[in-house]
Parts: structure tokens; C-alpha cells; sequence
């Protein structure tokens, strides 16, 4: 059972990981484009990862192989692309490529 | 170990949930806090995950489904408002 524990822990902080990493993308970036890459590609692999650490966590308690939180990650591999396409549809209609300027200083 | 690395989980996803705050509070434009706002869900859903781990029940998986599903939903909605000025033509 330590083997499983090691196994829930590592995927666990991966995907804490990887979602810190997507906010922080999303909080450093200067222009909206470069914004939209960071959260759509890391926060569906941590939230992803943490799922499967969920899935391995209630397999291991008894009753049976539970598959549902697979689910989550499936809908999310699914719906972010999309996501992220009418947003970025959105930001092409409100002509956010044409001013080229950066954020003011912080 | 478990307890640990769910502590340090919840630490690292709060630090996210609040750079993701800041950007939707002064994101220069309607689109960046939507993205923020769509970001937020999905920590949501990481959250609830850690929870359920947490106390070890199986209770908080259908409220992590639901809040993935009115995230996109909602992502969508706004987004299509903004592109067309309507959300169904």
C-alpha cells in the first residue's frame, strides 16, 4: 500500500503542479494570445493527472475499480479546446491583434 | 504521506486560484476575464477532487462533473455574446 500512496502522491502534486504553472502563464503573459496557451494546455493536464490520482485513490479502497473520475478528464480534453477557441474567436472579432501595445507596468 | 501531499496540493491550487483572481479583477480586456473566470472553474473542479480525497468519499465527484459542465457552458455563452452580440440566433 505504500507503493499505491507514493503513486496517489506523485500525480497529485503533478497536476497542483501543473495547474500553478497555467495561473502563473495566465498571470505573467503580456498579450491575450500568449494568455490563452498557458491555462488551456496546463490546467486540463493537472486537473487530468489529478483525476487519475482520484481514480487510483477509490480503486484501492474496496470496492472495485471505480472508472467515473475518468470521466472529468475526458470531458475536459473534450470541452477545453473548444473553450479556448471561441475565446480566442472572441478575441479576433474585437480586433485584440491589431493594438499590439503590452500591459501597463505592475 | 497521503495527508502531505493533499496539504501541499490544496497549498499550490490556492496560490493558482489567487494569480487567477488577480488576472480577472484587472485583466485589461473582456476576454482575459473570461479566460480567469474559466480557469477558476476548472481549479474548482481540482479542488473539489481534493476534497473528495480528503475525506475519502466518493460523494464529490457528481459536484466536480457539474461544475466542469456549467464551466464550458458558461465559457461559451459569454464568449459566442461577445463574438455575435446573441447567444442563440
Amino acid at each position: 500500500m505504500v507503493v499505491v500512496e507514493c503513486i496517489i502522491s506523485f500525480f497529485l502534486i503533478l497536476g497542483a503542479f501543473f495547474a500553478l504553472t497555467g495561473s502563473i502563464g495566465l498571470y505573467r503573459m503580456t498579450n491575450f494570445f500568449t494568455r490563452l496557451h498557458g491555462p488551456t494546455k496546463a490546467t486540463t493536464l493537472g486537473v487530468g493527472s489529478m483525476a487519475l490520482a482520484s481514480a487510483v485513490y477509490f480503486s484501492f479502497q474496496g470496492n472495485g475499480i471505480s472508472l467515473h473520475e475518468v470521466l472529468i478528464t475526458l470531458f475536459l480534453f473534450i470541452t477545453a479546446p473548444v473553450s479556448a477557441h471561441f475565446l480566442a474567436k472572441a478575441a479576433l472579432h474585437l480586433r485584440m491583434h491589431k493594438n499590439t501595445e503590452a500591459l501597463p507596468p505592475r | 504521506m497521503l495527508n502531505i501531499a493533499v496539504i501541499i496540493a490544496f497549498t499550490l491550487i490556492v496560490i493558482a486560484q489567487v494569480l487567477n483572481l488577480y488576472r480577472l479583477f484587472n485583466g485589461p480586456s473582456l476576454p482575459d476575464r473570461i479566460l480567469a473566470l474559466d480557469n477558476m472553474y476548472i481549479d474548482a473542479i481540482a479542488l473539489f477532487i481534493l476534497v473528495g480525497i480528503h475525506f475519502s468519499s466518493k460523494a464529490y465527484f457528481e459536484a466536480a462533473l457539474i461544475i466542469a459542465v456549467m464551466g464550458f457552458i458558461s465559457t461559451v455563452a459569454t464568449s459566442k455574446y461577445l463574438t455575435r452580440g446573441d447567444i442563440l440566433e
